[in-house]
């Protein structure tokens, strides 16, 4: 056996507590005791890898298994950073050694399916591991059905970027090769959808990389939507920062797109105007990652409800959904969501486990942008839950940033929105 | 022989007893209010980066931080928005989680 195989191996038996138990019993014991039950997380973004730290603070006899294929996750969080140029791939990756550490057993493989009645997950190779839980943060999938002209495949030459790595770094490398004087367009979704102040911060910040190496070119945004998060800070900031460079196409003014010509980059609106860019940057609309699914969890319109207090499928018992392919009431789909939901969600396992009630859950967002790299706006939330209401925001908190406020206040958000990265990667991944 | 199956019996049991074991483990509201700072303020209040750490802060000071943040006398950029969400006993759980991080 290989160190890797040999180390694979061990991986994959240190997921079932019996099996490691029955090949060196004492040793099983001196570890850690007899697992309290075994969990299973699938996806270590904000979500599963939130979960799986907290599911171990709250009890360390758990026997929990993380599943992610990544071996270092990259976050969307930061990207249009790296596309504007001022931060790199590496500053947005984050691995699992501290998971590791704590004793989480991670597995960088992929969930080929989920048998909810034998409350077994199959691997890519064909391994099957059981649990008592199983804690699903797919994050998100596309709906190529509904774009015509392009296919899955075709995000090879007109990137997402939705999902931070080989993505963000090929329409990086895009607008580098573009020239001074062409035209982006940025095309977002309608909702609901994965980051929705993102698409805006991302025009903001290839505006502001623009406005330093190729000042001539423009940005058209044609919307598949007839407002957006944030919308009158984004502008303000556009007219400050970028005057002339930012166009934004409402969907009830034409912007909406009806299909795409990949080979000729051109993009055909619902009105029957026609677009010719050097860039395109097509945000398609989303559903809940592939696995959701396959394990049949989703509803008609391909996410997944949950009771919105534990976030166990409303399909399957013993399965919870957390993050963007869940359904949290007016959570919106972001990072800081789905870390907030990882919480209550290994909180409410832990308790189910050991038969406790779950304390009142209590839920949080706040999304920054960074309109330039030190000028920065939010948009904050608390939220609770209530049977009838389900996750609903307390009346008197959040709100977006003050609409009338000076540049050093700006620069302090652009600040703490970095710090928040830090914060919120510590948290997660740390 | 004998040795081998009270590991057997051991290892049994170890199975079963789950309720045993685990009564122990049970979360607080004060522990469940307090997690969703940690996103800003990093997990147990101790912040790697620029948004200030608050484990090991007392009590009073956070309360207060807190009341001054929602009624405004304290300036924020966030953190109005953000106090403002939680009740006065809340507020308290919240404090005293983190004064004893």
């Amino acid at each position: 056996m290989s160190t890797y195989d040999r180390r694979r191996f061990l991986q994959l038996l240190g997921s079932s507590g019996m099996l490691m138990a029955s090949m060196s019993p004492l040793s099983a014991f001196a570890m850690s005791g007899s697992p309290s039950a075994r969990v299973i997380v699938v996806g270590g973004g904000f979500g599963g890898a939130t979960c799986a730290k907290y599911l171990n603070m709250f009890d360390p006899s758990l026997s929990i298994t993380l599943i992610e294929p990544s071996k270092r996750f990259k976050t969307c969080p930061f990207s249009n950073a790296v596309l504007s140029g001022f931060q790199n791939i590496e500053s947005i990756s984050h691995g699992y050694q501290a998971h590791e550490k704590r004793g989480i057993n991670v597995v960088h493989d992929k969930v080929t399916q989920i048998d909810a009645t034998a409350k077994t997950v199959v691997l890519s190779g064909g391994e099957k591991l059981s649990y008592d839980k199983l804690v699903l943060s797919p994050g998100i999938d596309f709906k190529w059905d509904l774009v015509e002209g392009m296919q899955a495949s075709d995000a090879n030459t007109i990137p997402h970027a939705w999902q931070g790595g080989p993505q963000t770094t090929l329409l990086r490398n895009q607008l580098v090769s573009m020239r001074n004087g062409g035209t982006i367009i940025v095309a977002p979704p309608g909702n609901p959808f994965r980051c929705p102040p993102g698409p805006y911060e991302r025009v903001s910040l290839i505006a502001h990389y623009l406005k330093q190496h190729k000042p001539k070119s423009k940005i058209l945004i044609l919307d598949a939507k007839s407002k957006f998060s944030k919308q009158p800070l984004f502008m303000q900031g556009w007219e400050k920062l970028y005057p002339g460079m930012v166009e934004w196409v409402a969907a009830d003014k034409g912007g909406r797109i009806d299909e795409i010509d990949v080979k000729n980059k051109i993009l055909h609106t619902e009105s029957g105007s026609k677009h010719k860019a050097d860039v395109i940057n097509f945000i398609p609309p989303q559903k809940a990652g592939a696995i959701a699914h396959t394990a049949g969890l989703t509803n008609s319109d391909g996410w997944c409800p949950v009771d919105q207090r534990t976030f166990e499928s409303k399909m399957h018992a013993d399965i919870h959904i957390i993050g963007d392919a869940s359904i949290a009431g007016k959570m919106p789909k972001s990072g800081f969501a789905a870390n907030s939901q990882g919480k209550v969600c290994a909180a409410a396992i832990v308790s189910a486990v050991h038969g406790k009630t779950m304390p009142e859950p209590s839920y949080v967002n706040t999304c920054y942008s960074l309109v330039s790299p030190d000028y920065g706006i939010s948009v904050a939330a608390v939220y609770r839950y209530s049977k009838d209401k389900g996750i609903y925001k307390v009346k008197g908190s959040g709100g977006v940033s003050p609409k009338v406020a000076d540049k050093v206040f700006r620069q302090q958000e652009a600040r703490y929105a970095k710090g928040w990265y830090d914060s919120i990667t510590s948290d997660s991944f740390g | 022989m004998y040795i081998k199956r009270t590991v057997g019996l051991l290892l049994f049991g170890s199975c079963l007893s789950v309720s045993s074991m685990s009564s122990a483990v049970e979360i607080s509201q004060s522990t469940m209010l307090a997690n969703s700072c940690a996103a800003c303020h990093g997990t147990h209040g101790k912040s790697p980066g620029a948004i200030p750490a608050i484990n090991g802060k007392s009590a009073s000071f956070i309360v207060q931080s807190m009341n001054d943040f929602t009624s405004g006398k304290r300036p924020s950029t966030v953190m109005g928005r953000h106090a403002s969400g939680y009740s006065d006993k809340e507020i308290q759980l919240i404090a005293d989680f983190f004064s004893k991080q």
